[in-house]
């Protein structure tokens, strides 16, 4: 593995994640109505910052929850031994909600297919908003993200590395690739 | 990681394979709860559930979690099928693989069984109950119990009361609890409870009260008693005299016991109502953890892969 660009570090996380906290803000009047929705693992993180973000400058906390989507994964029939299912945890009705699901790297869009999936079984949400740290492009699904903290042309040989504080003890984003 | 395209036991399973079922099995428990209870992970895929051997509650336990997870499923019965009409176990089984199915769910009256459908056919095996061999879902179910009330399986006095001879549950929950730190005495009557199981790392202690001291888990086990009594014990009233679980005898276990049966029980025989219906009793969790339990079994066998087995 080869190390082409550090991308964004700490700060520069920071900061990406504030505007898009304020857009989210801007964009839902009625932020009692709004509620965060993570997809594991990193997603879960984004969005928790995203939700003390919010807290912080407006003052209301926005209900959280948490999404595995791995038995929504339209490739089980192929990937070989199962991946560790960790469980989903909606402690909130989504029916009227407006919700903000947040993942870490928007890439070829079939995680946010299979997420979006998985809410529709909890009920009818009001709206669902995408919110992406990264877009790195190749897209095999019509699907687009309504806030993104920084869009990266990669090539598909390339790889995007995002490093959290809570999972992997540092904030980084880099582009790496495979030798 | 769980690589097995088959569950014929827990004896061969490693320590880690049971934790990653156990694990998985506590992320299935939430779909019960949702309002839409399912998920598309097996859509397309045929479970079969051949049962040679009547059985309700194992068979809608799989069942259930074979449609949670979108499997479609066909239920066989080995009393209502061309079995009677003098069509082999194997001529059956291949008029079933002709029709493409992806997961045997097998409970047979023969040990052994569950390991020769799995030497032929070219489909996953999953063990719902083999004779006197292993019914391991059952073991892992009762883990799954366990480990929620009591946080680990390490540290914890197991005993097993009744006819452990006949008990293929008793022989997988052996096989599994001894790959975690636990100290696991049986109990029963003489016939029931040959010396010979101390050969699987076990204690054997015929005198209920004795063997009860300290316990943290008592697992009952389901006396048949049209099968038994008169031959392996004189009779109930005996039975119930020395083995029978009362809420005094229960007393000698540690105060924060659990008590397990794996049903059906026999109110009355076995354990008096006021034990099954009492406060220790985990009885019905072990029914809700099951539907998780088989979840995660055929979610993690249909991920499985072939050069691996065995």
């Amino acid at each position: 593995m080869k190390i082409k660009a550090k991308i964004m570090d700490s700060r520069k996380i920071a900061a990406a994640l504030k505007r898009l906290a304020m857009e989210v803000v801007e964009r839902n009047h009625d932020l009692k109505n709004t509620a965060i929705v993570g997809i594991r693992t990193r997603g879960v993180f984004l969005g928790e910052r995203i939700q003390k973000m919010i807290e912080k400058s407006e003052g209301v906390t926005l209900p959280l929850g948490i999404l595995d989507i791995t038995l929504y994964r339209d490739d089980l029939s192929t990937v070989g031994p199962h991946p560790l299912v960790k469980g989903t945890e909606i402690p909130f009705d989504v029916s009227g909600k407006d919700i903000i699901l947040v993942d870490d790297v928007l890439f070829s869009g079939r995680t946010v297919r299979a997420a979006l999936d998985s809410i529709v079984d909890f009920g009818r949400p009001n709206s669902i908003q995408l919110l992406v740290l990264i877009d790195r492009g190749h897209r095999e699904l019509p699907i687009q993200a309504d806030y993104v903290g920084k869009i990266l042309p990669t090539s598909r040989r390339e790889n995007v590395e995002l490093k959290l504080k809570e999972t992997d003890g540092a904030d980084e984003v880099r582009i790496v690739e495979e030798e | 990681m769980f690589k097995r395209r088959h569950l014929i036991g827990i004896e061969d399973l490693k320590r880690e394979e049971i934790d990653h079922i156990l694990d998985t099995a506590d992320s299935m428990l939430e779909v019960s709860t949702r309002n839409v209870k399912k998920v598309p992970a097996l859509r397309g895929k045929t479970v079969v559930n051949l049962f040679f051997e009547n059985s309700t509650r194992t068979r809608i336990s799989f069942e259930l979690a074979a449609k949670r997870l979108s499997a479609d499923l066909l239920n066989f019965s080995g009393s209502s099928s061309s079995l009677s009409k003098g069509e082999t176990f194997r001529d059956t089984v291949q008029n079933i693989e002709a029709m493409h199915p992806d997961i045997f769910v097998i409970r047979h009256a023969a040990s052994g069984s569950a390991q020769y459908l799995s030497s032929f056919t070219k489909y996953s095996v999953v063990n719902a109950g083999d004779g006197a061999h292993e019914h391991p879902t059952q073991a892992l179910l009762d883990a799954l119990t366990i480990r929620q009330k009591k946080g680990s399986l390490d540290g914890l006095k197991v005993t097993i009361v009744g006819d452990v001879l006949h008990s293929r549950v008793a022989r997988s929950n052996i096989f599994l609890l001894r790959n975690y730190n636990t100290r696991i005495t049986l109990s029963g009557p003489v016939p029931l409870v040959p010396e010979e199981f101390k050969e699987l790392g076990v204690e054997v202690e015929y005198d209920l009260d004795k063997a009860l001291e300290g316990s943290d888990i008592v697992m009952m086990l389901r006396i048949q008693r049209e099968r038994l009594s008169g031959i392996f014990f004189p009779s109930l009233r005996e039975y119930r005299k020395y083995y029978q679980m009362t809420p005094e005898r229960m007393k000698r276990a540690d105060k924060n016991a659990l008590l397990l049966h794996p049903g059906p029980i026999n109110r009355g025989v076995e354990l008096m109502k006021e034990v099954a219906d009492g406060e220790q009793s985990v009885i019905l969790d072990q029914v809700t953890n099951g539907v998780a339990v088989r979840m995660a079994v055929l979610y993690l066998i249909s991920g499985g892969t072939n050069e691996l087995d065995h």
